[in-house]
C-alpha cells in the first residue's frame, strides 16, 4: 500500500530522515519507535505531506505522491493526526467532523446551504463521533473537553477523511495513564472495523506491543530494526539506543 | 428558519425597516442610508476578518472601485447609467480587482497580509488621484440620479429620491446581502473558512486547499464592499479618490471592531453606530477624530467583542441564569 524508497529530509547538518526504506501493507498497524528526534515525526511529516523530502520516493497505492500536494493525499487517502492537537477550536465537536467530511466530499465549494441542511453528513459525523464514544459530546467545543477527548477527536478527523491509511503521531501522548489503553481501544476498534493501514509513531512500549503487527525502530534518521513487536524488543542495538540497555 | 427566534428578530426588524422613512427626517434618514450601505461593506469586511482571519487595511480599493464603476459609467456611459445595469457592473469591477489583488495578498497573512492590502489600495488611490482627466483626480465626480428600470428621476431633488424609491431599492439589496452572507457563513463553504481561521496547518491537511479558499473569500469580500460603494454614492452625490486611502479603508476597519467582528450581525451594529458617532462628532468639535480615536480605545479595552458582541455576551449569560434557576 504505502511503499518508501530511500526518502531523505535533512535540515541542515541534521539528518532527521536519512535513506529511509519502508513499506505498509494493507490493514496492518505498524509503530514506529525511537528517541527524541530520531526522525518519526520528519517522516510522518513526508508523508501527510506537510514538508517536501530533498529526495527518494514516496509511493502511495502504485502512485508516486512525493511531491504531491496535502489534498491530492487526503483525496488518495492519507490522513493523519498530530502530536500535538490540532483542531478547530472555535467550532463544534460535531463541526470538526463534518468539515473534514465536507472537504473529504468535495462539498466544501458549496457556499449558500447552512451546513446543517446536509442531513446524510451530519448522520456520518455523529455515526463517527459514535464510533469514538463521543457523540454525546458534539455540541461542545474542544475547550470543553479532556485532553483523552481532544486526542480522540483529532484522531477522527483524520478518520473521516476516509483514510485508507492512517498516520497518528503520539496518539496517546498527554493523555493520562489510566486512559490510555481506553483511548487506543477506541482508535483501534474503529481502525479494525474499517480495515484501516496505520502508522503510528508511539513512545508507550506497552501500547506498541499490544497493537502492533509490526514495529519500525529510527535513530538518528535512519531504520535500525524492524519486525514483530516481541522480536524487536529484543533486538540488542534497539535495546542500546531506544531503552538504554547495554548488555 | 422560522423556527429559530433568531429570524423572528430579523423579520420585525426587517418590517421596522420599512416604516423608517415616515419616522425619520429627511437628514437622518439620510444618514441611516449612509449606514445601511457601510452595513453591506461591513458583512463582505467581516468575511475577511473574522470568518477567515484576515485583516485587510486596504479594503477602500474595492468601495471605490464600486463607486468610480458608478461615476464613470455616469460620465463615459450615459445611455447605460440605470440601477439595474450599474449594480451588476459594480460587482463585476470589484470582483476582477479583487482577484488581481487578492491573488497578491492572499499568499501571506498577518501584518504581511495587511500591509501588502493597504499598499495596493495605495496604488489604485494614486491612479486616482493622478489620472485627472479620467477620474477627476482630487476634484473627483459627481454622481447624478440614476434610472431605474426606465422610470427617470428628472426633476426629483436628491433627497425626495433618497427617502422614496431608493430607500427601498437599498433596503432590498442590503436584505439580499444579508441573506446570501448569511448563508455563505453558515455554508460548507463559511465552514471551510472558520476552520482555515482557526487551524490553517489541519485545514490543510484534511484537504482543504487554504490559498484558494481565501483568494475565494477575499473576492465575496471585495464584491460585497464594492457593491455598498456603488450604493454610496447614490446617497453621497460625489465620489473622491479619498476613498481608495488607507485612512478610509481604517475606517471600515473601525465600524467591524466597534460592532464586534466575531458575532454576524456585529458590522451591521458597527457601521450603523460609526456613521452616527461620526458626523456627530465631527458636528460638535473640531477635535472629532480625537472622539473617534478615544471610542476606540474604550471599546478595545472595556468590549474587545464590540456593541453586539457585548449584547450577545450579555444575553448567553442571562439566558444561562434562567436555565440554571
Amino acid at each position: 500500500m504505502l511503499t518508501i524508497d530511500n526518502l531523505k529530509k535533512h535540515f541542515g547538518s541534521v539528518k532527521a530522515v536519512d535513506h529511509v526504506n519502508l513499506e505498509i501493507k494493507e490493514g496492518e498497524i505498524v509503530s514506529i519507535i525511537g528517541t527524541n528526534g530520531a526522525g518519526k515525526t520528519t517522516l510522518v511529516n513526508l508523508i501527510s505531506g506537510y514538508i517536501k523530502p530533498d529526495s527518494g520516493r514516496i509511493q502511495f497505492l502504485d502512485k508516486d505522491i512525493t511531491y504531491a500536494p496535502p489534498y491530492v493525499r487526503i483525496k488518495l487517502g492519507v490522513g493523519r493526526s498530530f502530536q500535538l492537537i490540532q483542531l478547530f477550536s472555535n467550532s463544534t465537536v460535531l463541526d470538526n467532523v463534518r468539515i473534514a467530511l465536507f472537504s473529504k466530499y468535495g462539498m466544501i465549494r458549496r457556499g449558500l446551504l447552512p451546513a446543517d441542511r446536509y442531513s446524510s453528513v451530519t448522520d456520518e459525523a455523529i455515526k463517527i463521533l459514535d464510533s469514538f464514544s463521543m457523540s454525546d459530546k458534539k455540541n461542545l467545543t474542544p475547550k470543553g473537553l479532556s485532553e483523552g477527548d481532544l486526542k480522540i477527536l483529532d484522531i477522527a478527523i483524520a478518520f473521516a477523511l476516509k483514510s485508507k491509511l492512517l498516520l497518528l503521531d503520539e496518539p496517546t501522548s498527554g493523555v493520562a495513564t489510566n486512559d490510555k489503553f481506553k483511548v487506543m481501544d477506541s482508535i483501534v476498534k474503529a481502525i479494525k472495523k474499517e480495515g484501516i493501514s496505520t502508522l503510528i509513531i508511539e513512545h508507550d512500549m506497552d501500547i506498541v506491543s499490544g497493537y502492533s503487527d509490526r514495529v519500525i525502530v529510527m535513530h538518528e534518521g535512519k531504520v535500525i530494526a524492524e519486525g514483530k513487536p516481541n522480536e524487536v524488543m529484543e533486538n540488542k542495538e534497539v535495546k542500546a539506543t531506544v531503552f538504554g540497555i547495554v548488555s | 428558519m422560522v423556527k429559530n427566534p433568531r429570524w423572528i428578530v430579523y423579520s420585525l426588524i426587517f418590517i421596522a425597516l420599512l416604516f423608517i422613512p415616515r419616522i425619520l427626517s429627511i437628514h437622518d434618514l439620510m444618514l441611516f442610508e449612509y449606514g445601511i450601505t457601510f452595513a453591506i461593506v461591513g458583512l463582505g469586511f467581516n468575511l475577511l476578518l473574522g470568518y477567515t482571519g484576515l485583516l485587510s487595511f486596504g479594503h477602500g480599493a474595492y468601495f471605490a472601485t464600486g463607486a468610480y464603476t458608478v461615476a464613470m459609467i455616469a460620465k463615459y456611459l450615459p445611455q447605460a447609467y440605470s440601477l439595474e445595469i450599474l449594480i451588476p457592473a459594480a460587482l463585476f469591477f470589484s470582483m476582477v480587482l479583487s482577484i488581481i489583488f487578492g491573488f497578491v495578498c492572499v499568499r501571506h497573512t498577518k501584518i504581511f497580509f495587511s500591509i501588502l492590502a493597504l499598499s495596493l489600495s495605495m496604488l489604485l488611490f494614486a491612479l486616482l488621484f493622478k489620472l485627472y482627466h479620467i477620474t477627476g483626480g482630487s476634484d473627483g465626480l459627481r454622481v447624478p440620479l440614476p434610472t431605474l428600470f426606465g422610470m427617470s428621476f428628472k426633476g426629483i431633488r436628491r433627497p425626495e429620491f433618497l427617502s422614496g424609491t431608493y430607500y427601498y431599492f437599498l433596503l432590498g439589496m442590503f436584505s439580499v446581502s444579508f441573506l446570501v452572507m448569511k448563508g455563505i457563513v453558515n455554508s460548507p463553504f463559511g465552514k471551510a473558512l472558520q476552520a482555515i481561521r482557526d487551524n490553517e496547518v489541519r485545514a490543510e491537511l484534511i484537504g482543504i486547499r487554504v490559498r484558494r479558499y481565501r483568494l475565494y473569500s477575499f473576492i465575496i469580500s471585495g464584491m460585497f464592499v464594492g457593491l455598498g460603494g456603488a450604493l454610496w454614492t447614490f446617497v453621497n452625490g460625489h465620489v473622491t479618490a479619498d476613498l481608495s486611502h488607507w485612512v478610509f479603508s481604517g475606517e471600515i476597519v473601525y465600524m467591524t471592531l466597534l460592532g464586534g467582528f466575531g458575532i454576524f450581525e456585529g458590522p451591521i451594529v458597527g457601521a450603523i453606530i460609526f456613521t452616527y458617532l461620526k458626523l456627530y462628532a465631527m458636528g460638535n468639535t473640531q477635535y472629532w477624530m480625537f472622539v473617534i480615536g478615544g471610542t476606540l480605545i474604550v471599546l478595545v479595552l472595556l468590549l474587545p467583542n464590540g456593541i453586539a458582541g457585548a449584547f450577545a455576551g450579555l444575553w448567553t449569560k442571562i439566558k444561562k441564569g434562567v436555565e440554571e434557576t
